[in-house]
């Protein structure tokens, strides 16, 4: 049951209203960051704050959600914004991607490939791509303006020199139709070819830095790269150890003190359903 | 034939001071020119605004580009001005600090305005920065080291280089061999006087050394107080200058 102590997913209306219109805007402008009046949340930032007030925001008595956290529902953080949500909307939740029609998450997107109709909901904790290149905030503006994104093309030569790949582990930086600069932080590379024209509506909030950005359903998403050093996605080279997929984005787990390790899903539904599948198929 | 640049009038004034009283100044596809003058005399202000990075207050600049089309510099969208500045020309800066990005490699130096012009095939920006490390004396096989690991001269050559990458049409320079040591700056002179000369670049350089203005230079224009005071071809002005500021700076009175 809502609790009544506060208003429906815990935001007043105002506030809704507000961070509904950044997000049309953002939709409007895929890519572009929109600022936002953030508000304070009952959770410290680097929960998420950004991420919670997005989905308090278009979350409807019907809508059914789901919290990752690294690819898993059972982390601290993804219980507590599940039950928080629980709580304050009185909303269905669930683990299962099939069933959700919201999907807040923190550092993946689903393996399942998504359908129309749902929604990811990113906590994003740097929106800003040119963000280590150009500490100046106003200059950045004035860049995403000009669709100047030299100076990431530079980042990725010099990592590409450095380390001879090009693939960033993490908020490798995309174009987003074709016009503005993203970082899909904080997802691994692995999973920037989901963000390309899914079916799925994609929203990013940053609750410290107050932005909220978009991609809407079957928007053109390209990682950046150099025609010789193509952008890979890169998982690790095993099977799951517990599905034995060799296509989902896998996590290393130590297993003893004696340097004993093993690779697991991260998506633990999907690892779950293959688990499944596998068992019935027996 | 028309000048590849021509400041018209420019009136630039600082609280208490006229950085730029009323200067007209043309350049010539191809020709070096030389502006001269003690410290503060409005130099680089010039400089600044001729190159578009600074606003004249009175006056204009205006850029014949390669199809003879006349651009107001500062009338251009800030889009058209950047990519004017990119592609057809040039900054070297005296301090390697304002011309360099300290904290990006040699290689990526050089290769950032190739980025910026859309190129994106990293094999061939390698090969263009290493060409250029070679033109500019540099070791190619250094092109991945950061820039303070470089000698001050070294990195005046690798300002050279990034400026140079893109083949631009004109060049500023202001003080390029500022601040090094004399026979450093013979060097670098000759270079970039044999660069200017192969590759046919008109170039406008601030220099408070009246060799290095002999060295390089076609013509010279003299700057007092913000107005100039004299121009001509090099050797007539130094020569037989005929205003006595010039007098007294070519017999090298005036310390810059
Ligand atoms: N940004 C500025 N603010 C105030 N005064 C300036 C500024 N830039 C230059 N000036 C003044 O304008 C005059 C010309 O300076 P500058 O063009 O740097 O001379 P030069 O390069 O010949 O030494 C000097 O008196 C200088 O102090
Ligand atoms: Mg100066
Ligand atoms: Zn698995």
């Amino acid at each position: 049951m809502t609790d009544p102590g506060y208003n429906f997913a815990y935001l007043d209306e105002a506030t809704k209203r507000m961070i509904r219109r950044a997000l049309l805007k953002a939709i409007a402008i895929p890519g572009h960051q929109i600022p936002f009046g953030a508000r304070e949340m009952p959770l410290p930032y680097g929960w998420g704050t950004g991420g919670i007030q997005v989905t308090a925001s278009i979350l409807g008595p019907d809508d059914t959600l789901k919290v990752i956290d690294q690819g898993a529902d059972d982390t601290t953080n993804a219980v507590s914004i599940r039950r928080f949500f629980h709580r304050v909307a009185g909303v269905q939740v669930t683990t299962r991607t099939a069933e959700a029609t919201i999907i807040q998450t923190r550092h993946r997107i689903p393996e399942r490939p998504l359908t129309e109709g749902q929604v990811m909901v990113f906590q994003v904790p740097m929106p800003e791509p040119l963000f280590k290149l150009e500490p100046r905030l106003a200059e950045t503006r004035r860049l995403h303006a000009l669709g100047d994104y030299s100076l990431a093309q530079v980042k990725l030569y010099e990592d590409i020199a450095r380390q001879g790949e090009g693939g960033s582990a993490y908020s490798h930086p995309v174009m987003v139709n074709h016009r503005y600069l993203m970082s899909p932080s904080p997802i691994p590379g692995f999973d920037n070819p989901k963000l390309h024209m899914s079916p799925a509506l994609m929203l990013f909030g940053a609750g410290r830095e107050k932005k909220i950005y978009a991609v809407p359903p079957y928007t053109s998403v390209v990682s950046l790269d150099f025609d010789d050093h193509p952008f890979r996605p890169v998982r690790a080279p095993h099977a799951c150890a517990a599905c034995g997929s060799t296509t989902s984005y896998l996590d290393e787990i130590v297993t003893d003190d004696r340097g004993g390790r093993m690779f697991v899903c991260s998506d633990t539904d999907h690892c779950a359903e293959n688990q499944m599948a596998r068992k019935a198929a027996e | 034939m028309s000048p590849i640049l021509e400041g018209q009038n420019l009136a630039l004034r600082f609280v208490a001071v006229r950085a730029l009283d009323d200067v007209s100044l043309a350049l010539w596809p191809g020709e070096v020119v030389a502006i001269v003058g003690e410290s503060g005399s409005g130099k680089s202000t010039l400089l600044r605004v001729l190159a578009g990075l600074a606003a004249p207050q009175a006056g204009r600049v205006l850029y014949h580009d390669a199809d003879g089309a006349a651009q107001d510099v500062h009338a251009l969208r800030e889009a058209e001005r950047r990519t004017l500045m990119r592609r057809d020309w040039g900054f070297v800066h005296q301090n390697a600090r304002d011309g360099l990005r300290m904290g990006v490699s040699a290689g990526g130096n050089i290769g950032e305005r190739l980025m910026a012009a859309g190129g994106r095939h990293y094999g061939n920006i390698r090969t263009a920065a290493a060409e250029w490390m070679a033109r500019v004396e540099m070791d190619p096989a250094r092109m991945d080291e950061a820039p303070r690991n470089f000698s001050g001269g070294m990195q005046q050559r690798l300002q050279i280089a990034r400026c140079l990458v893109t083949r631009p049409r004109l060049v500023f320079m202001d003080e390029p061999t500022g601040g090094l040591d004399v026979s450093v700056q013979a060097r670098l002179l000759d270079l970039i006087r044999s660069l200017v000369a192969e590759l046919g670049l008109a170039v406008l350089f601030v220099t408070h050394d009246i060799a290095a203005a002999r060295l390089l230079a076609h013509r010279i224009v003299v700057m007092r107080h913000g107005r100039i005071v004299e121009e001509g071809l090099a050797d007539r002005v130094l020569d037989d200058p005929q205003h006595p500021y010039t007098q007294l700076l070519v017999a090298s009175v005036l310390a810059a």
